[in-house]
């Protein structure tokens, strides 16, 4: 992750305070999740309509000369019903749910919450679901009559495209990203939380446990390195690349001004990442805290982001 | 050799072995073991209620539930001023966000929900509006007034105002006789609920977007209002000037006092979206706004609930019944629905917020 993603990351970064007081980062979604959201579930109401469409076909039912018996017209009735339900209650029925979200949402990761009107976190209402959505109407809908009027000439196709655009670049002139139908109903989009558990890589090592460690580290070769260093250090050995891992070795090994060894790397860094972290971790307890190689340590205990 | 045994691939898979205890040199680590087993657990659960699947879900499960996700919090909080084990800490955020969403959801399943919408949510929320409803039905009286006043003035405007297909047959010049074959009782229901369906998706569409309009201030609200108004007033003048209004009257009153109560209501819905843009008073523009939309998204699911009844009334009684029978109906209805806006859900007014 380079410097200008991790600018682009803080941006899309919100903070919120749970009843109990835990301040929880959520990450705003981007615009490119969304608008693929959207495309997937138009994608999936169309192939619905589709679907309902060949299956009258297939049973024979023929939609345009329907109205001569009481079964045709129950399946007319049956068929406006759907379609109206379709294209207002996919989105209503799926974002009440347990996860927020549309199936183009989740296949996006991404969520529908409700926008805190101050610090603290709210819950997401099933009226300020049906509010977002109902402005779909003129989001989409509205300006796909005026393409269908198209008889009335060309100024229909610029007001309609006019129309679209206007409401389509609505999340790009303000900063949460906010459509229409968000602002209405205080929702935003954010992205859904779902990493599992990775196991520690302090644990299970004989280095920690063994009364003859192969490596034993000094104060001095320990604090070259801050909390950033850690947590590279750990990327580095949970992906587990073996010429990183060589490369990452040779430059810690030439920062504490020890003889590089070869064919040892892996546990190398992992006593070096458990003795560094508890080293670390230990200056935490007291209020001290270091960001980085560059800079002094912290005593004010503030935290670091 | 062991017998051959079926698993459940839906089986939720059994919790990892957790690594002793006394293996961990970091007291951070130590803190991570300790509660590492309510962490996975908790996870089961959340997983569980994302799927929906409340059915697989022990007592025991669902009683724990807030317990197990405020020790996730508080672990966080510890964690983040006492761990620097990046994948750790990641993973707590994330679950108590998760958790936060599952505990502070939506509170009710879908059908309570509906039940205290209908029993009384509704009914609060279209009283509360109460303002904006006064002026949608200022601006609905305004139209009938200048669709009459211009076409008792000149006659063209009719075209104008009512298109072509709305009209069939209903034009200036049409005898009396031909005016009331318009209003005329239908021979026979065929057709009819059919005819109901296509009614009520063309006026929830419709009902929908005067309310969505509301989001440019309410202006394109209230202009839609006053124009599908107009074409009202204008064919009243035409069945007046034949002395058919009274039956035309009646021949709109039966589905009108719902159909027009609703336009009414997703209008002032609408209006009142737009005011609180304009006039959020002492709260944040995007809060009165969020405010705002929310309520009216209430009064909206009315709405649509009233146009199913409405589009059953105008296919069928409208076609089916006489004069005093459409009267009667239409007035009847009316009276249904000012005594749900006024009476329903006065007791738990304050208490529930709904």
């Amino acid at each position: 992750m380079n410097a200008a993603d991790r600018a682009h990351d803080a941006r899309r970064r919100r903070q919120l305070v749970t009843p109990e007081g835990v301040p929880l980062d959520i990450v705003l979604a981007t615009r490119g999740a969304r608008l693929m959201a959207l495309v997937l579930d138009y994608t999936i109401i169309f192939f619905s309509m589709i679907l309902v469409f060949v299956v009258l076909l297939v049973t024979g039912v023929n939609l345009n000369a329907i109205e001569d018996n009481g079964v045709g017209e129950f399946l007319f009735v049956l068929f406006i019903v759907l379609m109206f339900l379709l294209f207002n209650g996919y989105f209503i029925a799926f974002e009440m749910g347990p996860r927020g979200a549309t199936l183009g949402k989740r296949m996006a990761g991404i969520r529908v919450a409700a926008r805190p009107q101050g610090q603290s976190g709210e819950r997401l209402t099933a009226e300020a679901i049906i509010a977002r959505n109902l402005l779909r109407q003129i989001e989409i809908f509205l300006p796909l009559t005026f393409f269908q009027s198209i008889g009335a000439g060309g100024s229909a196709w610029i007001a309609g495209s006019l129309w679209f655009a206007v409401f389509m670049l609505f999340p790009f002139f303000n900063k949460d990203a906010l459509r229409a139908g968000d602002v209405i109903a205080g929702t935003w989009v954010v992205e859904a939380p779902r990493r599992k558990l990775a196991e520690a890589l302090s644990l299970g090592q004989a280095q920690a446990t063994s009364a003859e460690p192969a490596y034993r580290f000094g104060d001095e070769e320990l604090s070259v390195y801050g909390e950033y260093e850690l947590q590279s250090l750990e990327r580095v050995l949970r992906d587990g690349d073996d010429k990183t891992l060589e490369a990452v070795h040779e430059a810690i090994v030439r920062k504490i001004g020890w003889q590089a060894g070869s064919g040892d790397e892996r546990e190398f860094l992992e006593a070096f990442y458990t003795a560094l972290r508890a080293r670390l971790e230990g200056g935490m307890r007291f209020g001290q805290r270091k960001a980085d190689k560059f800079s002094e340590v912290d005593r004010s205990g503030t935290r670091l982001r | 050799m062991k017998a051959p045994t079926i698993r459940n691939p839906f089986a939720a898979k059994p919790l990892p072995e957790q690594p002793d205890i006394e293996a961990a040199a970091l007291r951070s680590d130590r803190f991570r073991i300790e509660r590492e087993g309510d962490w996975r657990r908790l996870e089961q659960i959340v997983r569980r209620l994302e799927r929906g699947a409340f059915g697989r879900l022990s007592d025991e499960d669902i009683a724990d539930l807030p317990v197990l996700y405020r020790q996730a919090a508080s672990s966080l909080a510890v964690a983040r001023e006492t761990s620097l084990d990046a994948a750790t800490l990641r993973f707590l955020e994330d679950l108590v966000q998760r958790a936060w969403y599952q505990v502070y959801g939506p509170r009710s399943g879908m059908f309570r929900w509906l039940a205290r919408f209908l029993r009384g949510g509704w009914s609060r929320a279209v009283r509360a509006i109460w303002l904006d409803i006064v002026i949608a039905f200022a601006a609905m009286a305004a139209g009938i007034a200048a669709g009459w006043l211009l076409v008792a003035r000149n006659v063209d405007w009719y075209y104008a105002l009512v298109p072509g297909a709305m009209a069939s047959g209903r034009v200036p010049g049409a005898s009396r006789a031909e005016l009331a074959q318009t209003l005329a009782i239908e021979s026979s229901s065929n057709g009819l609920s059919g005819f109901a369906a296509y009614l009520f998706y063309n006026n929830a569409t419709v009902c929908i977007l005067v309310f969505a309009l509301g989001f440019a201030f309410g202006v394109p609200t209230v202009l839609m209002l006053i124009y599908n108004m107009a074409m009202l007033g204008a064919m009243a003048w035409l069945f007046n000037s034949v002395g058919l209004l009274p039956e035309f009257m009646a021949w709109l009153c039966v589905h009108g006092t719902t159909e027009f109560t609703a336009i009414l209501l997703s209008g002032a819905a609408g209006v009142h979206v737009g005011r609180n843009m304009a006039f959020p008073g002492d709260s944040s523009i995007l809060g009165a706004t969020a405010q705002a939309g929310r309520r009216a998204a209430l009064v909206m699911l009315g709405c649509v609930i009233m146009l199913v009844f409405a589009a059953v009334l105008e296919a069928f009684p409208r076609q089916l019944a006489g004069f005093e029978a459409r009267l009667i109906i239409g007035i009847f209805m009316g009276l249904v629905w000012l005594s749900v806006f006024v009476l329903v859900g006065r007791k738990s007014a304050d208490g529930d917020a709904a």
